[in-house]
């Protein structure tokens, strides 16, 4: 059973996978970024225990410490209502962290069942599955989320709801594409022949195949996500005030752009270094998962 | 090639009538405008008789139905918080956001091509390293970011260029270089990984060897072959382009169709949310069938002739 387990493809396969991360520098670099931005996400409160929302109108529009007229007591300076902008920007994190890894979460649950569906019965089922992913392409993503929105109203369950059921066609999709060249592979067809029920072969033989260009896809459309999320939020249809958010802080800054740069600055620069990290370690992930794809 | 035309052309029927239908029943389901038509203390009757006027008492499928038949005339109605034709405001609007697209599109293409091209002949030099670290910085930047940092930089401190607003070549700079930074940085990165799959084919070799010059065998030999990829995924991010002038459009103040629907939303403004929604989409999948007709062209392996 043990020696079973140790000569398993999928165990090989995620051995390999890190094996293969350990030498990537760009993996190297996004892992521990996202694990210093995750964590401190987690822990600032430790350390740092300044009230995002608290309001003192005599320090409003204070600059960062660097600059005069700044001080320790607010490091990255403060907002029109003299609300703490590191504080603010470090709970912000949580927000755009819990949406995108939950949205793409919703996301590949239905994208990998529908595409597993889609892709092994074929027929009806693969058809109107298709034929409704195509509806869903065609339609502007932005314009679907913020009209949904509107319908739900702003919370983060709609928000993560939203994100993640708009996204599901990309999933679905190479899913789809994967179980059909799965399905032709020796191994499934010999499972087929000795009987095996239809359901067992979905999950034994062909889920956990698909399941690293899943993970490369996930990586790359949690930053999407983000980035999406922070766009709503800009617009005043994601998480409602009063929980900061990266998006809408830069939407509150921009009315201040010309005496206070930087509130539309860094909000920006935390949403860039997130995604930034996300995308780096994707690079490394999809190297070490597909080496067909390493550097190019 | 006709018969590919004509499935194509049904799947553009059927994925627009999905569309309409989406868009309809899900901003029917986002509230009353009515509400929002009349004066706060508007009577229960005054209320009850606007909605009876405008059919909003219909079970929703007569109103899709009615919605549908007037559509495909087209006839979107009128908008509820303007009071003209929807499509007149879609239509004033639409060159202006079709140009900014039209801008970011080439301005990625213009500097990413080159750039991608470069790096890939030029692999592991100063230029790719380069230009590869400015491309995961393009994908990591939000779009309306960058537009709020370039607004910040050229207009507030250097004033140099105009804050927000349409006309000149000093007004569209800013927004479409904000619009186009995340394509330019994928086209970049796709150019050269596609151009360095090429540079190893028999065929580059074969020109080569035939002692041509190398501007000719990258600009004519790999490059028309690594065009085919790039013009899918430009078509592809087509759509990308029409999400993104949403809200570029409200950073610039650019009056576009995005800036248009989004107030339409927040209006709950029905007809125009729906027509706006549909020429999108239908933009959207005409697009991608010049796309792939363009494909014919740029590869002449690929033929419809043969398909099912």
């Amino acid at each position: 059973m043990i020696r079973d387990l140790i000569h398993s493809p999928t165990l090989r396969l995620w051995q390999d996978t890190f094996r293969e991360l350990k030498r990537s520098r760009s993996a190297i670099v996004g892992g521990v970024l996202i694990l210093l931005i995750v964590g401190t996400s987690i822990a600032f409160p430790l350390f740092y225990r300044v009230d995002p929302l608290a309001q003192d109108l005599m320090s409003r529009l204070m600059p960062p410490v660097w600059q005069s007229g700044g001080s320790w007591a607010h490091p990255l300076g403060t907002d029109n209502l003299g609300r703490d902008v590191l504080s603010r920007i470090l709970y912000g994190s949580r927000v755009s962290l819990m949406v995108g890894f939950s949205s793409v979460l919703v996301a590949e649950i239905m994208g990998i069942l529908l595409g597993l569906f889609s892709g092994y019965y074929g027929g009806k089922i693969d058809t109107v599955i298709m034929r409704v992913a195509d509806i869903f392409m065609a339609y502007p993503f932005m314009l679907l989320t913020i009209s949904v929105i509107a319908v739900l109203g702003n919370s983060i369950l709609n928000l993560i709801l939203v994100l993640g059921i708009s996204d599901w066609v990309t999933y679905a999709r190479t899913v789809r594409g994967s179980v059909l060249a799965l399905k032709e592979k020796e191994f499934v067809r010999a499972a087929h022949s000795l009987g095996t029920r239809n359901r067992t072969i979905l999950r034994r033989h062909i889920f956990p195949n698909i399941l690293s260009p899943m993970l490369v896809l996930g990586t790359v459309r949690v930053a999407n996500i983000i980035i999406w999320e922070s766009g709503l939020s800009f617009l005043g249809m994601g998480v409602p005030p009063p929980r900061p958010t990266w998006g809408r802080m830069l939407a509150e800054g921009r009315l201040y752009i010309t005496d206070a740069w930087w509130l539309v600055t860094l909000p920006g620069l935390a949403i860039m270094m997130t995604i930034l990290a996300i995308n780096l370690f994707g690079d490394g992930l999809r190297d070490a998962l597909d080496p067909r794809l390493r550097n190019v | 090639m006709g018969r590919y035309i004509l499935r194509r052309l049904w799947h553009t029927i059927y994925v627009v009538v999905g569309i309409s239908m989406i868009a309809f029943f899900f901003i029917h389901l986002s509230g009353d405008p009515v509400m929002l038509m009349l004066p706060a203390d508007a009577s229960t009757q005054e209320i009850e008789e606007l909605r009876q006027k405008l059919g909003f008492n219909d079970p929703l499928y007569v109103q899709y139905w009615h919605f549908a038949t007037k559509a495909v005339q087209g006839d979107f109605g009128e908008s509820l918080y303007y009071h003209v034709p929807a499509m007149e405001l879609i239509t004033e609007r639409l060159p202006a956001s079709l140009e900014l697209a039209v801008a970011a599109m080439l301005v990625a293409f213009l500097v990413a091509v080159p750039l991608g091209i470069l790096s890939a002949v030029k692999r592991g030099s100063f230029i790719d390293l380069g230009s590869m670290l400015g491309a995961l910085f393009g994908l990591s930047m939000p779009h309306f970011w960058l537009g709020i940092m370039l607004i910040l930089l050229f207009s507030v401190k250097l004033g140099w260029l105009p804050t927000s607003g349409r006309g000149g070549l000093s007004h569209l700079v800013m927004p479409a270089l904000a619009l186009g930074m995340s394509l330019m940085a994928m086209f970049a990165r796709l150019t050269r990984s596609v151009m360095l799959e090429v540079l190893n084919q028999d065929y580059v070799r074969t020109a080569r060897a035939k002692g041509l010059k190398e501007r000719i065998v990258i600009g004519k030999h790999a490059l028309k072959n690594a065009l085919i990829p790039l013009v899918t995924v430009a078509g592809m991010q087509f759509g990308f382009l029409i999400g993104g002038t949403v809200i570029i459009e409200t950073v610039f103040a650019w009056p576009g169709v995005g800036r248009l629907v989004v107030q339409a939303i927040f209006n709950r403004d029905y007809p125009l949310v729906q027509a706006t929604v549909l020429v999108l989409a239908v933009l959207f999948v005409l697009v991608n069938l010049l796309v792939d007709l363009l494909y014919v062209y740029l590869d002449p392996q690929i033929s419809y002739l043969e398909e099912k």
